[in-house]
């Protein structure tokens, strides 16, 4: 494999701006299956420590910048209890 | 925001009748994810809303028909394909969908699937399969695998269970696929494609019931399962379906029938109009 030092950049990689992603979650609808927490791919997603008012606990926010709006928790929650939108505000690659 | 603000916002909350809402099934069920990926399905078609009726039998999943905003009717036991069948017959503009369970579709209402898929009826019929009665507390039917525990085989199944992909495909389906419900691209992919499909398409989600038949069989929880489903599963596309088991260690997906056929309500129509010039002609 190619030491990472020697790797290639991009020539664009200055103008290329990575989406910001808010993730939205509505505890009361959680049941507490778990699948966003296990199956997001980036792990930006915890359980919280607080009960919600079905007695289970629903998913928090773990890590928000680590979310590529992949879309894959919205799409597996079978209680539509979280999905994601796109931040306004957007940073360069190397701002971040 | 308030949450039911909050739950507005959400792309697909146009698609859900919000008074239903929560829906009544279990914590980590299948039937919620089949209803989100046929809602995704049909958000990405935009699909005019007025054109797509869903029908569902009885059962766990049969309720879906009541949560999604469109035309929709909960019908008896077994008869979802009878009354879908009526529906896409007298208006044939309609996109007819029939979302129901493996004991609604294959137990009590199995000879109508055999015939419609025979008949090449246009209708999409998705079946979310957890093995079981999911509903009336976990009785054994025709997918209960063999030697699964279920309430009614309380010293393991001794029947031999069907395989829907094969028993479609082989009835007449112009269109199969199976998935299961971590498949959720897949199936909704699948979804899009019988959708724009003439002819019978059946979609087979694989659907943990963590409640019943999941728990009876020690299966763990909601999590586990779909786990499972991620190490058994195998993409297989153009796969003879008569050899795509269901077992503990293997569930072979994907897309296995994809044929063109005419349908029959179109031949229905071509044959009604030949025969009415025909008496026309004679007439005159
Ligand atoms: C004519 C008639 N017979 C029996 C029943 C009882 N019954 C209700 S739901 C059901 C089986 C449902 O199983 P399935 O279609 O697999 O749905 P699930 O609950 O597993 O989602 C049965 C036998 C009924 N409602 N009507
Ligand atoms: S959108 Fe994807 S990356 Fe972001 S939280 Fe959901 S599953 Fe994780
Ligand atoms: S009993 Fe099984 S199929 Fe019915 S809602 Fe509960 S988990 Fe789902
Ligand atoms: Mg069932």
């Amino acid at each position: 494999m190619v030491p990472r030092k020697l790797w290639r950049r991009p020539l664009d990689s200055e103008q290329i701006k990575l989406p910001k992603a808010e993730i939205h979650i509505i505890p009361d609808l959680c049941k507490g299956c778990d699948f966003c927490i296990e199956f997001c791919p980036r792990k930006a997603l915890e359980e919280s420590d607080k009960l919600n008012k079905r007695g289970v606990y629903p998913p928090k926010v773990a890590d928000e910048s680590k979310c590529t709006l992949c879309g894959f928790c919205t799409a597996i929650c079978p209680d539509f209890a979280i999905f994601t939108t796109e931040k306004k505000e957007e940073t360069s690659r190397n701002g971040r | 925001m308030s949450e039911s603000n909050l739950m507005m916002h959400h792309y697909l909350a146009k698609y859900l009748r919000q008074e239903r809402m929560p829906h009544i099934w279990c914590e980590g069920c299948g039937n919620g994810i089949l209803l989100n990926c046929f809602l995704q399905a049909i958000n990405e078609l935009n699909v005019d809303l007025n054109k797509i009726v869903v029908v569902s039998g009885i059962g766990c999943i049969g309720r879906v028909s009541g949560y999604i905003n469109v035309d929709s009717f909960h019908t008896t036991h077994g008869r979802a394909i009878a009354f879908a069948t009526g529906v896409k017959l007298a208006n044939p503009e309609l996109e007819v969908v029939v979302i129901s369970g493996d004991g609604d579709l294959f137990a009590i209402g199995g000879n109508h699937f055999i015939h419609a898929a025979r008949r090449n009826v246009d209708i999409k019929v998705i079946c979310a399969n957890n093995f079981n009665y999911g509903m009336t507390g976990g009785q054994y039917g025709p997918t209960t695998p063999l030697d699964a525990w279920t309430t009614t085989t309380p010293y393991g199944n001794i029947e031999h269970p069907f395989n829907l992909a094969h028993l479609a495909a082989a009835a007449g389906a112009v269109y199969v696929a199976r998935w299961t419900s971590l498949h959720v691209r897949r199936l909704k992919a699948s979804i899009i494609k019988a959708l724009q499909k003439e002819g019978f398409s059946f979609i087979e989600m694989i659907s943990p019931c963590p409640e019943i038949f999941d728990r009876y069989n020690k299966m763990g929880t909601a999590v586990d399962v779909m786990k499972w489903f991620r190490l058994v599963s195998q993409v297989r596309h153009g796969c003879d379906p008569a050899k795509a088991e269901i077992t503990e260690n293997e569930i072979l997906v994907g897309e296995f029938v994809d044929i063109e056929k005419p349908s029959y309500g179109r031949l229905l129509r071509e044959m009604t109009s030949r025969v009415q010039d025909k008496l026309k002609r004679e007439e005159s």
